[in-house]
């Protein structure tokens, strides 16, 4: 029997940083296909993208709100920047992200949404006129998801107190996990075909990364303290052992990585399926990492 | 040297009666269903050889205290006085990071919204005052005083007898000390 | 081992909130002063009542509004600390489950359905009623239970209307068989404050006094005081008890069996020696006799009775005289377990005497008292019947009035019939044997009368319920108390009342005077009483207000200090042999009988203290509900194991005689013997009106239904009760 567990944190955390890690993810691959040109040939990855990346953060924000018990507190996080809190970061992090995000939208504009907001097609058609411009801001997209995507994971690994989190594999993992989530999306949705194509290998690419990293996670924690390994234990044989290794795991990574490694070899059709595998299984990770974590202690 | 405010409990008078639960709870109207102290009862051996050490414990005061690095608001802080670790409630937005943070789990969100602990009753203490633990506890067990005036109380226990911190390993330093 | 988790503790703090929401709904928690604007700090001393230890307190109110209660650093029985159920007394006037207003029963008794009404009413009510039984049967049909310095008052009207049957548990299920078995041994009692010098002790033997969980402030601070200075502290308990932790020998014994030890440690004493030669032959009688008597007590004999180790027994024998006379053998306080009590207190008087330590540093002291005249109220009249607790004397060294004599009376209408009963902050229901036999007893009476500050199962049995104010809104008697050193307290209101409840002298004046005993009520309230008094004495009334306290002049308290070594027995001396005991048929000196054992597969039950309750009292005070909240049974972890039930899973309890307990949790720990379970007591309410503790807990209370009675003295052993243990069919975490 353990104990029960205080749950400092509840679903609104994994919630968070979820979504999160899959905006990170989004910029990263629209960030790439503008950097690309790619905009030229599809709205999807540098417009609707950042759109659908905007209406993500946003909700991961409120999910961030929701969890906060002093709500009209909120504003504090912008009255002062703690170098030594990743919260902190986070917080000022996002502010950096939704320009970002706006900019990489404003970077080629659909003919349906022009004639609207005559601002925005007059910022566009400057933008377009710098191609050097066009390429930075698709870099830069790739910079600061890749910043986003390890803050999700830093912000846990920070707190030396949990020793399941205490391990400098979880920003990778988290970034990962995000860069997957995020590919099995586009893959899911993208009306185009290269987009999709391109996702549907590299998430096959992240997929096959992020199993490494956690084998590389979890055998860093097995090595280290009595309590980094009792933590494992938590997900290795302990009460989260069957999500893990049965959500996870199994039909989070290996199952939708079998089927897409078909798919991409026209072994079998694409199908909806093992995107959302993979996008349910990145939320999971977030469930099992976050609980687990607050369960491990130091004894 | 600045002051370092410590405390430090003698377990082989602690009889483990709560009243600095008690104690804490009145003075600092702790609302129900919540502590900053509480206490431990650690049990080892088979019947009937057995060992008891009981601790009242509380939050530790770090010297190297995880919740104020953490806190993205500045709300956790350590005071300038006794480095205690103190929460500012109007900085506070409940974000329990300080509480993830914290290894010995000293800390709880008050049902106001703002994230709350052991002060070392910092308010009794800047009037001369012993903590409110210290001064109900009915086995005098508990010393409190700055550590870094070699003759302290706390100085001297910590120079005569064995003593012991929580979770050492966590690497926070703590000013809680147990003697044995 | 079982490490109380933090984590594990908010999670269960946290199931507190949630069940106390629901049971506060709807009404306001007691503001007090409510109507005045009152700003800033206030300090009042009084002296607490949260037990009978009566320790002086200083009460804080913060904008009117009661704040704190701390020690009296004037007082010397807390040296300005309280302890944890003094510092939550604040809990007792904030209780939202107080009684508010006068009861009168509406349907039948037990039912615990109510009209409210008048103080006019109800003491016109039970006027009325008494006078009818006294024209009937007597003022001697009418009894009062009444436990602690509270009833004072009603005590006097109760006199003054001519009864002498008036009791209190504190002896026939308390102290008693100590009191009786120190008096027979050296003429006096123990008394409470216990007289015990344990600060100054260099070995300390704990037999059942479980120290730190039992909160006798004085007591448990000198005891961590002895522990600091190094004492040797001995502990015999089924149970490791808190005090068991902090010993260098922990006896692990066989319940029932002590009587056995302690002769075998007397045998060593004597075979070997060791004893205080001197102190024997200046102050003894009747060794020879003794000797003799305990000669085939060997520790080897005494081992296959309690388990204890052959060298043990020795070993321990040796340090207590190595530490001689700074040894205490502690004479324990609840002392009712087994029928053999009153001996086996003897035997430790004994022991103790064999050591030396009577009136000497470390052991006994000799206690000291102010001297403040009583009041000076014109005579009681006679009453024209003896007490009726003890017909022919039948326990003929019992010196106080037995409860329990009281309620068979009441049951068998002889010697003469009891028809009406007054209980004062007593929960008979909680603290008698067989509370069947006692509701037997309450449904022969013509008037139940309830005194009491909360709705307690016995308040469910009364015609009447009058709710009092809590110790922190009344005037009280004044605590002249026998100590250490002389000193005089006073109890006096910090806040007001939050509804319609009133002091106890004021219930007891207004009944006077409608029973027409105004002569007895000079005064026109407590105040004027008290003020009487104090200056009676040559105090300062205004200082007495203002600090709480007046000590007196320390005197001395050893005989190495002058205090002169007097034994009012028959002899004059130390009776180790006892003709007093002879003459009326019992052993002169103790003899051990093997208790009886329970049924095969059976636990035989315990029970105690915990630090934060008192007894039935306490469990509806939201502070020490917030600390517990339910009490857990106690079961040895491999006897558990072999039960297949595990730790912290809802099980019933089944007696002897079929009574099935409330569910309770099982802590099974190491910390107990496997012959017995442990519980702790006053847990387990069945009174609907006290909405927090409400069916929380099991009740050891419930589970006693058989005594042994002790021949001496009356005293009710009730750890003479066997339990089996059986899943709780509702069994959710
Ligand atoms: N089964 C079992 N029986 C026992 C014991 C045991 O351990 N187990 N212990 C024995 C011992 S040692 C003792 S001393 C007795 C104690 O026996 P009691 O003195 O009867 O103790 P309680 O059960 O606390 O009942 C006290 C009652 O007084 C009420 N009360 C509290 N404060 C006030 C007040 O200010 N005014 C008024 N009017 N009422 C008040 C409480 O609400 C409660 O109903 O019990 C004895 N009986
Ligand atoms: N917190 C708190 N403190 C209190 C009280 C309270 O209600 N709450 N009540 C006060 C009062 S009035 C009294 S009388 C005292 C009572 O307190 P004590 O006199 O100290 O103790 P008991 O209640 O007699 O006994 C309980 C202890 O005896 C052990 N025991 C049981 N059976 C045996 C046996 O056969 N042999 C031996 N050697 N030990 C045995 C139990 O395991 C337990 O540890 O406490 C006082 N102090
Ligand atoms: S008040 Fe003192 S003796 Fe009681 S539990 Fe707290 S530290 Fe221990
Ligand atoms: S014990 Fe916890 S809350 Fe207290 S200072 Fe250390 S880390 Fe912070
Ligand atoms: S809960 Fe309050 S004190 Fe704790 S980290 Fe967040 S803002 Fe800081
Ligand atoms: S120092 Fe003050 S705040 Fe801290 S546990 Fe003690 S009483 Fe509570
Ligand atoms: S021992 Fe505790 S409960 Fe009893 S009078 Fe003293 S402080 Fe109050
Ligand atoms: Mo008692």
């Amino acid at each position: 029997m353990i104990d029960p567990v205080l749950h400092a944190w509840g679903w609104e955390i994994p919630v968070y940083l979820f979504l999160g890690g899959m905006v990170a993810g989004f910029m990263i691959i629209s960030g790439y296909f503008t950097l690309k040109g790619h905009h030229k040939h599809s709205d999807f990855s540098s417009f609707y993208l950042p759109h659908i990346s905007l209406f993500f953060l946003s909700a991961g924000m409120f999910a961030l709100f929701l969890d906060l018990e002093y709500k009209v507190h909120v504003w504090r996080f912008y009255t002062t920047f703690k170098f030594t809190s990743p919260m902190s970061w986070g917080a000022w992090i996002l502010l950096v992200v939704y320009p970002m995000l706006l900019l990489n939208t404003l970077v080629s504009i659909p003919k349906s949404f022009r004639n609207r907001i005559s601002i925005f097609d007059r910022i566009s058609d400057v933008i377009n006129r710098y191609p050097a411009l066009v390429k930075n801001i698709g870099a830069a997209n790739m910079v600061v998801g890749a910043v986003l995507g390890m803050y999700t994971g830093v912000l846990l690994s920070a707190l030396a107190a949990r020793p399941l989190w205490n391990s400098a594999m979880l920003w990778i993992l988290f970034l990962t996990s995000g860069l997957s989530s995020a590919a099995a999306l586009v893959h899911l949705i993208s009306p185009d075909k290269t987009e999709r194509e391109v996702s549907a290998k590299a998430d096959n690419g992240f997929l096959i990364f992020e199993l490494l990293v956690i084998v590389l996670f979890l055998v860093g924690l097995v090595t280290s303290t009595r309590a980094h390994k009792q933590a494992a234990d938590l997900l290795l044989t302990g009460p989260y052992a069957p999500v893990f290794w049965g959500f996870v795991i199994l039909a989070g990574i290996v199952l939708p990585l079998i089927i897409q490694l078909l798919a991409v070899n026209h072994k079998i059709r694409h199908t909806p399926v093992a995107p959302l595998f993979v996008i349910a299984g990145g939320l999971l990770l977030r469930f099992v990492i976050v609980a687990a974590g607050q369960a491990s202690v130091i004894p | 040297m600045s002051s370092r405010y410590a405390m430090v409990i003698d377990t082989a008078k602690c009889v483990g009666c709560m009243d600095c639960v008690v104690a804490c709870k009145t003075e600092n109207n702790v609302p129900e269903g919540y502590n900053r102290d509480w206490i431990v009862q650690d049990v080892r051996g088979t019947w009937p050889t057995l060992h008891m050490e009981i601790r009242s414990e509380r939050c530790n005061q770090c010297d190297e205290p995880p919740c104020v690095e953490t806190c993205p608001t500045g709300a956790s802080h350590v005071h300038d006085r006794g480095g205690v670790v103190l929460v500012t409630k109007e900085l506070c937005v409940g974000c329990k990071a300080c509480i993830a943070a914290c290894p010995y789990d000293a800390r709880f969100i008050h049902p106001d919204g703002y994230a709350d602990k052991c002060t070392f009753c910092i308010h009794r203490v800047e009037q001369g005052l012993d903590p409110a633990c210290v001064a109900v506890c009915p086995t005098r067990c508990m010393t409190f005083g700055d550590i870094n005036d070699p003759n302290s109380q706390v100085a001297k226990l910590l120079t005569s007898r064995k003593w012991h911190t929580l979770k050492a390993e966590a690497g926070t330093k703590p000013s809680v000390y147990y003697l044995t | 081992m079982t490490t109380l988790s933090r984590r594990k503790f908010l999670k269960i703090s946290g199931a507190t909130v949630a069940a106390s929401a629901v049971a506060t709904s709807g009404c306001s928690l007691g503001n007090s002063g409510a109507g005045t604007k009152e700003s800033g700090i206030r300090t009042v001393a009084t002296y607490c009542d949260l037990c009978f230890w009566k320790c002086g307190a200083i009460a804080t109110v913060k904008d009117g509004r009661l704040w704190k209660i701390e020690g009296n650093p004037l007082d010397p029985l807390s040296r300005g600390r309280l302890c944890p159920r003094g510092t939550g007394g604040v809990g007792a006037h904030f209780d939202p489950d107080r009684l508010r207003t006068p009861l009168l029963r509406r349907k039948n008794r037990g039912d615990e359905e109510w009209v409210a009404v008048t103080w006019d009413e109800a003491l016109g009510t039970i006027a009325e009623k008494m006078q009818k039984i006294k024209a009937e049967y007597g003022p001697e049909a009418i009894a009062l239970f009444s436990h602690g310095i509270g009833g004072n008052f009603l005590k006097h009207t109760l006199k003054a209307f001519g009864t002498p049957n008036i009791t209190a548990p504190s002896f026939a299920q308390c102290r008693g068989p100590r009191d009786v078995g120190f008096r027979l041994t050296f003429g006096e009692d123990v008394s409470s404050p216990e007289r015990t010098d344990i600060r100054n002790a260099k070995c300390l033997v704990l037999i059942g006094s479980h120290l730190g969980e039992n909160m006798h402030n004085t007591q448990v601070q000198e005891f961590a005081e002895a522990v600091g200075n190094g004492a040797s502290v001995i502990v015999v308990d089924p149970r490791f008890s808190v005090a068991a932790s902090k010993a260098k020998h922990y006896l692990p014994i066989k319940p029932g069996t002590d009587l056995a030890l302690i002769l075998a440690w007397m045998n060593v004493l004597v075979q070997e020696g060791l004893y205080d030669k001197d102190y024997v032959d200046q102050y003894g009688f009747g060794f020879d006799h003794f000797a003799a008597s305990i000669s085939t007590a060997t520790p080897e004999w005494a081992y296959i009775e309690t388990g204890i180790d052959p060298d043990v027994i020795r070993e321990t024998a040796r340090e207590m005289a190595r530490y001689r006379p700074a040894t205490l053998v502690h004479p324990g306080r609840h002392v009712t377990w087994y029928g053999d009590d009153a001996q086996r207190s003897r035997a430790i008087a004994l022991l103790n005497a064999l050591i030396g330590s009577w009136g000497r540093k470390g052991g006994f002291y000799t206690p000291q008292s102010m001297d403040v005249p009583a009041y000076p109220y014109p005579p009681y009249p006679k009453p024209l019947k003896e007490k009726v607790d003890n017909p022919g004397h039948r326990y003929p060294f019992a010196h106080e009035t037995i409860t329990t004599g009281i309620r068979e009376a009441t049951i068998t209408g002889m010697p003469y019939p009891i028809k009406g009963w007054f209980t004062y902050a007593t929960n008979l229901l909680h603290a008698l044997p067989n509370d069947q036999e006692t509701i037997r007893a309450m449904q022969n009476l013509d008037l139940m009368v309830v005194v009491d500050v909360i709705p307690s199962e016995t308040a469910g049995w009364a015609d009447v319920v009058l709710p009092e104010s809590v110790y922190l809104e009344r005037h009280d008697d004044l605590n002249v108390e026998w100590f250490r050193e002389p000193f005089v307290a006073i109890r006096q209101p910090v806040v007001a009342s939050p509804h319609d409840q009133k002091p106890g002298w004021w219930i007891a004046l207004q009944l006077a005077n409608k029973l027409g005993l105004e002569a007895y009520f000079p005064w026109k309230n407590a105040e004027e009483y008290l003020e009487k008094r104090v200056t009676a004495a040559g105090l300062s009334w205004d200082e007495l207000k203002e600090k709480g306290i007046i000590r007196g002049q320390h005197q001395p308290i050893y005989y190495s200090e002058g205090v002169p070594a007097e034994f009012p027995t028959p002899s004059g001396k130390i009776e180790f042999s006892s003709p007093q005991l002879a003459q009326a048929g019992f052993d002169p000196v103790p003899r051990y009988t093997r208790p009886t054992q329970g049924p095969e597969g059976s636990f035989r039950l315990l029970f105690g203290r915990a630090p934060v309750h008192s007894f039935s009292r306490t469990q509806s005070n939201p502070i020490l509900a917030d600390m517990m909240d339910t009490n857990e049974v106690w079961v040895n972890a491999n006897a558990a194991a072999r039960l297949d039930i595990a730790d912290g899973q809802y099980v019933r309890l089944r007696n002897q005689d079929g009574v099935v307990s409330n569910r309770v949790r099982v802590k099974a720990t190491e910390r107990i013997r496997p012959d017995c379970v442990y519980l702790v007591h006053g847990f387990g309410h069945t009174a609907r009106g006290l909405r927090r503790p409400f069916g929380k807990g099991a009740s050891d209370a419930q589970l006693v239904t058989r005594s042994a009675v002790d021949p001496l003295m009356g005293g009710t052993g009730m750890n003479v009760n066997f339990v089996t243990i059986e899943p709780a069919e509702d069994n959710h975490a």
